[in-house]
């Protein structure tokens, strides 16, 4: 493995493109350099291409200014990697897994050439070792295990390390940093290796499945629109494409707050910074209902916004899924939220026309579907070797130019993910949020509700819209009184129960007990006999219902007057029906 | 540093000239020198081995293949001093007022953008007198907001009223691609409002060449940020930002980039990023807000659409008014719920009426609207057009609140609105009684 390291020299620049002759050595593509520049800062670059004459191209993570033809580059040998070990969750991070708040002690802006320490290695963990002295081991066999936050953290021989060790050291109960060593193997030739709690896996490889096993069970989300009509399951992956000013944004920090995944893990990729910074300043003080501890316990950010160098933005999608690969192999239920993929496949766009590439569809490179798949493959349920299970699930949101779902990245990503929901500018314009398209959404994945209600659901919907654009070209007189009642029963239905107010603190989550209540409610709703005549009277109907629903979504569960209000409703349908058999 | 001078010119173009030259920085600042001595500033946009490309602050019209090339041996920065307000500056930072050249510090432009752990959550609310926004979309400190809007329309009219009717500590104007009448409505508003003082103006105007457009942002944003360093509130004004990346289409055009949507460069996304993203509100120190101007006709070109994915929102202007769909302010939740108690209510009610009396007017070119009810939103629609969507109407965001409420009592009975009892109490206004809204003729 003892290789002299390539070195070489800059011969041409172009944004974040370097053009590279190597003077000696031998280069790996995928491989990590550093370019030195006139100051001395170290700038990191990624090999992308390697060519005929020792020509190597280098993406690099910073910004290229002041750099000149005869820069020295030092290749390192190394594919770019993320350090796994506690210490992860809470934290944030920028692509390349430099954490902000150390970074912000140095400087107030991002100076290029800066890298820090990924993981806090001052801390001392409490380790409780688990296999003993002259046990055989693997790579991904558990040595131990720490406390970490809202969970046991479990230390492994590193996944990396193939063939059989004997464990010839382990350390006792104690506290130990990341960097200290907590055991000793030996491998068949008598060479031996000291472990620490962290290791490091390279980014752009999908760590493999002990054993893969398929997306069944439904992740709740606590967005009914979701969990009833299109919802994703633990392992699963979705795509929400849309214009922008749909509420992607929302509808992410929703997903982020409210899922019931035990990890949630925020690829903020070329997005607004503010954004992560709402999430990062705002989790900390918000409470995770189901732990009763802060939010940010169970999140980790990765923030390469849309002002930080472009190459990095790759990095930090793939950051991010290593991560929480790793986390799947904790035992855990993993979700990422990627936001947004097209910011990662417009950046791979711009290197591709810098090579120059020769271009695919709307100048995107030929292969940007095949990563798209690539990357979305890297979700799902995996069993592992103690018999438990771990689950990676992905959301990607897409923004594609124009809010054209006809573009290669939102197309490809269709091809790729279980779950579509594709949000609507219409719907939007009109407040109807979470502004999922109601028809043309749809998913693979199981529902909380059963499949029956699903379809019995959509039917209806399908029938509201239809029936709204005949009212449009005939007026409401142009139409039956039950075909109207029709009408409003769908207008009801995404009223009541798809509409959500995200912004409200009980209204914005439902978690499956209280679908299941409401669901119920609205099915008597539509099931109920109702032989009103007349719009007016129709419509002054459902507006009373809507009115006495509303109020109940803003009602605690356990809150006095919320079974009030159920029988409040219940009357309201039954006495209509009987007063208009009365007349 | 030592200073090189080349004269190996290879090629000329309109904005773009290369050279063969050796340690040549990238981004490093240069000067053409004209065989009569005249210079024009110039920046390493690419290396390539001895093949340097730089782009003209000056074009290429005029410049010969007996020019020299002068290194200057650092990069392009701008200067900074408090001396600077009142003042116009071009594109290439140098003042065109008849002023005197400032002794100043020298800043970067175009620097690394700030650690996100360093923002604050923008809390707080700018108000501008506009109803459409403070009432609708509110603008809150630090926003980055940039106004849509077709050719014609008085969006610099609006971007002028909102940066002199506000609080803002320092005020710059980063004028883009304008006709010398929209620059000197812009130096006479300043002026007008007693706001000159307070205010910098970086101007490039159609006679100047599209590299300094293509400078106004950064050397805006560059001073901005240096200002809001200093605890300062900044406002920076952009206009127009489709004109900018119009410069940027035609200087990426020449260097032979393959195009991707349009014709634009498929970098224009974190372009424009780059530049929208200082707006900032800084831990410990002020803050910068930054108002575009970005002329569209249709709102999937490419301009207007990567610029909605990074901006907080847009204002989106047609026929003069400001439209209440179109337009958002990402940034209002923060704000909204802390002005009064009725904001938030009787803002989603007015837009949810709207847009049913939307459906209407769709509905009436079948001749399928009969009923009273759709009469009457009809008539509010109009009203609400009349009263509220003028962004040359100055209402101080109680005195809109309470004229929402008088619109909504002209025309609909209190159980049709949807708000709650207790504000239909405590803000319903009484049986003809309006405290803003003007009765009707016939009334």
């Amino acid at each position: 493995m003892d290789k002299q390291q390539a070195i070489g020299k800059v011969v041409s620049v172009n944004e974040s493109l370097v053009g590279v002759i190597t003077t000696q050595g031998a280069v790996m593509n995928g491989e990590v350099a550093y370019i030195v520049i006139e100051d001395g800062k170290r700038l990191k670059s990624e090999v992308i291409d390697v060519k005929a004459g020792q020509f190597v191209y280098l993406q690099v993570f910073e910004d290229t200014s002041w750099m000149k033809a005869g820069d020295l580059v030092e290749f390192s040998g190394l594919l770019l990697t993320v350090k796994l070990g506690p210490g992860i969750l809470g934290s944030v991070t920028d692509g390349l897994q430099n954490p902000l708040y150390e970074l912000a002690k140095k400087e107030w802006f991002l100076e290029r050439g800066l890298e820090v320490e990924p993981l806090d290695n001052k801390t001392k963990w409490h380790f409780t070792p688990t296999a003993n002295k002259g046990e055989f081991v693997t790579g991904g066999d558990v040595l131990g295990a720490v406390p970490e936050k809202i969970f046991k953290h479990k230390i492994f021989v590193p996944f990396s390390l193939q063939g059989v060790f004997e464990l010839i050291e382990i350390a006792p109960e104690g506290d130990y940093t990341i960097d200290e060593t907590i055991a000793k193997i030996k491998d068949k030739t008598g060479a031996v290796q000291e472990l620490t709690m962290a290791f490091e896996w390279p980014v752009k490889m999908a760590m493999p499945f002990y054993q893969r096993s398929v997306p069944d069970k439904p992740m709740p989300t606590g967005i009914r629109i979701l969990d009833a009509l299109f919802p994703i399951a633990y392992g699963g992956t979705a795509c929400n494409p849309g214009p922008f000013g749909a509420g992607k944004t929302v509808l992410q920090h929703s997903l982020a707050k409210y899922s019931q995944a035990d990890i949630v893990i925020i690829a903020a990729c070329g997005e607004r910074a503010g954004e992560a910074v709402e999430v990062f300043k705002d989790f900390p003080k918000l409470l995770d209902p189901r732990t009763g501890k802060s939010l940010m316990d169970r999140t980790y950010i990765v923030g390469n916004t849309s002002s930080m160098p472009v190459a990095a933005r790759e990095a930090s999608v793939y950051l991010a899924t290593t991560v929480g690969e790793y986390y799947r192999k904790q035992g855990l239920n993993v979700l990422i939220l990627a936001d947004s993929t097209s910011r990662w496949a417009q950046a791979l766009r711009e290197t591709s026309g810098r090579k120059e590439e020769i271009p695919g569809p709307e100048a995107f490179p030929m292969y940007i579907s095949t990563l798209i798949s690539a990357f979305y493959d890297r979700a799902g349920v995996e069993i592992l070797k103690d018999g438990s299970s771990g689950s990676l699930s992905i959301i990607g949101t897409v923004s594609p130019a124009g809010g054209n779902f006809d573009e290669p990245v939102t197309q490809a990503t269709l091809l790729s993910t279980g779950a579509f929901w594709g949000l609507s500018r219409a719907l939007s314009d009109a407040r109807k949020y979470p502004a999922i398209d109601r028809i043309d959404s749809n998913s693979k994945y199981p529902s909380l509700l059963k499949k029956e209600e699903v379809a019995y659901l959509l039917e209806l919907l399908r029938d509201g819209k239809s029936i709204a654009s005949n009212i449009l070209l005939m007026g409401e007189k142009g139409i039956t009184d039950e075909t109207y009642i029709r009408y409003q029963k769908a207008e009801l239905l995404d009223a009541v129960f798809l509409q959500q107010n995200s912004f409200d603190e009980v209204d914005g989550v439902s978690n499956p007990n209280r679908l299941r209540i409401m669901c119920d409610m609205i099915l008597k709703i539509i099931d109920a006999p109702l032989n009103l005549k007349g719009k007016d009277k129709i419509r002054s109907h459902f507006n009373f219902v809507r009115q006495a629903f509303l109020d109940w979504n803003y009602m605690k569960i356990d809150d006095a007057n919320f079974d009030e209000q159920h029988s409040k409703l219940l009357n309201l349908i039954k006495q209509r029906a009987h007063v208009t058999e009365d007349l | 540093m030592l200073q090189k001078t080349y004269d190996k010119i290879d090629s000329i173009g309109r904005s773009i000239l290369s050279i063969k030259a050796k340690g040549v920085h990238n981004k490093e600042l240069a000067e053409v020198i004209y065989p009569n001595g005249d210079k024009a500033f110039a920046q390493v946009i690419a290396i390539n081995n001895e093949d340097v490309t730089l782009q003209l602050f000056s074009g290429g019209f005029g410049v010969s293949t007996n020019c020299k090339i002068r290194f200057l041996g650092k990069p392009i920065q701008v200067g900074f001093s408090d001396d600077m307000l009142g003042r116009v500056y071009s594109g290439n930072g140098k003042p065109i007022d008849g002023g005197p050249e400032l002794l100043t510090d020298m800043v970067r432009i175009a620097g690394p953008s700030i650690n996100p752990v360093k923002r604050l959550i923008p809390k707080e609310m700018i108000r501008t007198g506009v109803p459409m926004i403070d009432v609708f979309n509110t603008l809150v400190r630090s926003q980055k907001i940039p106004i849509f809007a077709k050719a014609g329309e008085p969006y610099n009219r609006l971007l002028a009223n909102i940066a002199t009717q506000t609080d803002a500590d320092v005020i710059i104007i980063g004028g883009v691609g304008l006709k010398y009448d929209e620059f000197h409505y812009f130096r006479q508003r300043i002026e007008e409002a007693g706001s000159k003082s307070k205010t910098i103006m970086f101007v490039h105007t159609h006679r100047d060449s599209i590299v300094e457009g293509l400078m106004v942002p950064d050397l805006a944003l560059a001073v901005g940020e240096k200002f809001a360093l200093q605890g300062k509130n900044v406002f920076v004004l952009l206009s127009d930002m489709t004109q900018w990346s119009d410069y940027l289409r035609q200087v990426a055009n020449a260097q032979d980039q393959i195009p991707a949507n349009q014709g634009y460069p498929g970098d224009l996304y974190s372009q424009l990023a780059s530049r929208y993203e200082k707006a900032a509100d800084i831990d410990g120190a002020g803050s910068l807000t930054i108002l575009g101007v970005t002329t569209m006709d249709d709102i999937t070109h490419p301009v207007p659409d990567n610029t909605g994915y990074i901006t907080e929102g847009q204002f989106y202007m047609k026929d003069g008014y400001l439209e209440l769909f179109g337009s958002l302010s990402r940034l209002k939740q923060q704000v909204n719920d802390t002005t009064r108690e009725d904001h938030r209510s009787i803002m989603s009610v007015m837009a949810r009426l709207l847009s049913e009396a939307e459906e209407r007017v769709k509905a009436q070119k079948f001749g399928s609207v009969k009923d009273d009810y759709s009469f009457r939103l009809l008539d509010y629609r109009k009203t609400f057009q009349k009263e509220l969507m003028d962004p040359f109407r100055y209402l101080e965001l109680e005195d809109a609140l309470d004229l929402c409420w008088d619109i909504l009592a002209r025309y609909f009975k209190k159980e049709e609105v949807g708000l709650s009892s207790k504000l239909i109490e405590s803000f319903w206004p009484k049986e003809g009684q309006y405290k803003i809204l003007k009765p009707h003729n016939n009334e």
